[in-house]
């Protein structure tokens, strides 16, 4: 029998770094191929293309964007801090960008929030 | 310091659970004081691990609440702000008996990682010149201070996802052997590192950097590895 | 290095470089969907913009390309280290999600390029 760390163990930034990138890669991977097969409604016309934008219309479909716009902004910082530390010369785990990523995605999920609005 | 501290120490082997027991507080009491107090004066029968006491062997290392430490340089008023202690051993380790956990194939690890120096001289050779300032020497420098601890593998998720991953210590020590420019083995070694049992598995959790008791990077060296195997790789392709 | 060693090390590199160029696809893409949906969404402003675009066809090809060598590499690691799957197992059901990934988008990019 091995004992398995728990959350105690695993509290850091760079570990809820990881999750998070895990995570927002996970969803967005399995967003992919909804969002591809959407935008291939244009096959069938514009009125297919439409018809599916008309449901995107709905508020709990557009939070849902939004949520995706977020992670998509995540993953894609997170990623840039990943590649620094295997890629880049050593300067320690880079928490800054750990903040950092976390501010932008902010900036860029209020962004895209008003210009739903605007 | 005359209060008491609630200690709970895990009891038992395959399957076991955690007792607890009443231990004057002291002042500048490390955690493994605490561990050889209850020994001593309550239950001898618990089972533990220690031999320096001043953090140079690295036999001591255990869970204290919640994370891998070495117990002999950790002071209870560091870890047990409310006066309780947690003390487990070690994670991602088969455990022995209580405290003690089979570190076997934590080491066996090191040797698949060919964790040990070749030379190509002998005594009649003249000695090897390095400099001290040049680039693979400081490398070395920041990971050789290693003491086997195992707080690193312990602390690792990618250990217990990855039960045949190398793991941090063994990675690292690699990492400080390619760059010592006297040993013979670095492509072996390059080859027994590469690949989802070795660096390659690391997804940069950094716990091992978080935890290492003596504030190395293992991190760092994974990732040296990462590049250095991507750069061999590219140019035996070219 | 065995032939599953080399293997595990260039999927390992495959994914960084795809992710080099994820990196800035998806800040061009960012980019592009915070103006695309100011006044909201349409199918003829979409396609307006789109339809007959080269420039377009070729940034999304290379997105799509480049996203379907990284998705499936990194859910491959979850799939083995958070559900416990190993071998032929992985590699199938990975290729597989990596073939839709390429088929749908692909023809996205073509849907709203070509017609």
């Amino acid at each position: 029998m091995r004992r398995v760390n728990d959350l105690r163990a695993r509290n850091h930034p760079a570990w809820w770094a990881f999750l998070m990138h895990r995570l927002s890669g996970l969803v967005l991977a399995l967003f992919l191929p909804l969002h591809f097969w959407a935008l291939g409604q244009a096959l069938h016309g514009e009125a297919a293309l439409d018809g599916f934008l008309k449901f995107a219309d709905h508020s709990l479909v557009k939070f849902g964007e939004w949520g995706l716009v977020v992670l998509l902004a995540l993953h894609l910082t997170g990623g840039l801090r990943l590649l620094l530390i295997e890629f880049g010369p050593w300067s320690g785990l880079r928490k800054n960008w750990i903040a950092g990523s976390v501010g932008l995605a902010a900036a860029t999920g209020m962004a895209f929030a008003l210009a739903l609005i605007g | 310091m005359t209060s008491n501290l609630k200690v709970k120490v895990w009891r038992g082997r395959e399957e076991g659970d955690f007792a607890t027991y009443e231990v004057p507080r002291l002042e500048s009491q490390t955690v493994l004081d605490v561990v050889t107090y209850i020994q001593r004066r309550v239950d001898p029968s618990l089972s533990y691990r220690y031999a320096c006491r001043v953090g140079m062997c690295g036999s001591c290392a255990m869970t204290v609440n919640g994370v891998a430490r070495w117990t002999c340089r950790t002071h209870v008023s560091k870890v047990a702000k409310d006066g309780r202690l947690e003390i487990a051993p070690l994670s991602n380790l088969p455990v022995v008996k209580d405290l003690v956990t089979d570190m076997s194939e934590f080491f066996d690890k090191w040797a698949r990682a060919l964790g040990r120096f070749k030379g190509g001289t002998s005594r009649k050779d003249d000695f090897a010149r390095v400099k001290p300032e040049s680039l693979e020497r400081r490398a070395v420098d920041a990971g050789i201070e290693c003491i086997g601890c195992g707080a690193c593998y312990a602390s690792c998720d990618v250990v217990s996802w990855r039960p045949e991953y190398l793991g941090p210590a063994a990675l690292n020590r690699a990492w400080t052997l390619v760059n010592d420019v006297r040993d013979t083995q670095r492509q072996e070694r390059l080859g027994a590192v590469a690949g989802d049992a070795g660096c390659h598995a690391c997804h940069t959790l950094a716990t091992c950097t978080e935890r290492c008791p003596k504030q190395l990077a293992p991190t760092a060296g994974i990732a040296g590895l990462k590049r250095l195997l991507a750069r061999t790789k590219l140019e035996a392709e070219a | 290095m065995n032939g599953s060693v080399a293997t595990q090390a260039r999927l390992w590199l495959w994914q960084r470089v795809s992710a080099m160029v994820l990196g800035v696809c998806v800040l061009v893409h960012l980019a592009v969907i915070i103006h695309a949906v100011r006044g909201g969404l349409s199918a003829a402003e979409i396609l307006a913009r789109t339809q007959g675009s080269w420039a377009f066809g070729a940034f999304y090809t290379v997105f799509v390309l480049a996203a379907a060598v990284h998705a499936p590499i990194g859910l491959a690691r979850i799939a083995e280290e958070w559900l416990g799957w190993r071998g032929l197992k992985v590699t199938v059901a990975t290729h597989l999600f990596g073939l839709l990934l390429l088929v749908t988008g692909l023809r996205a990019v073509y849907g709203v390029v070509v017609p």
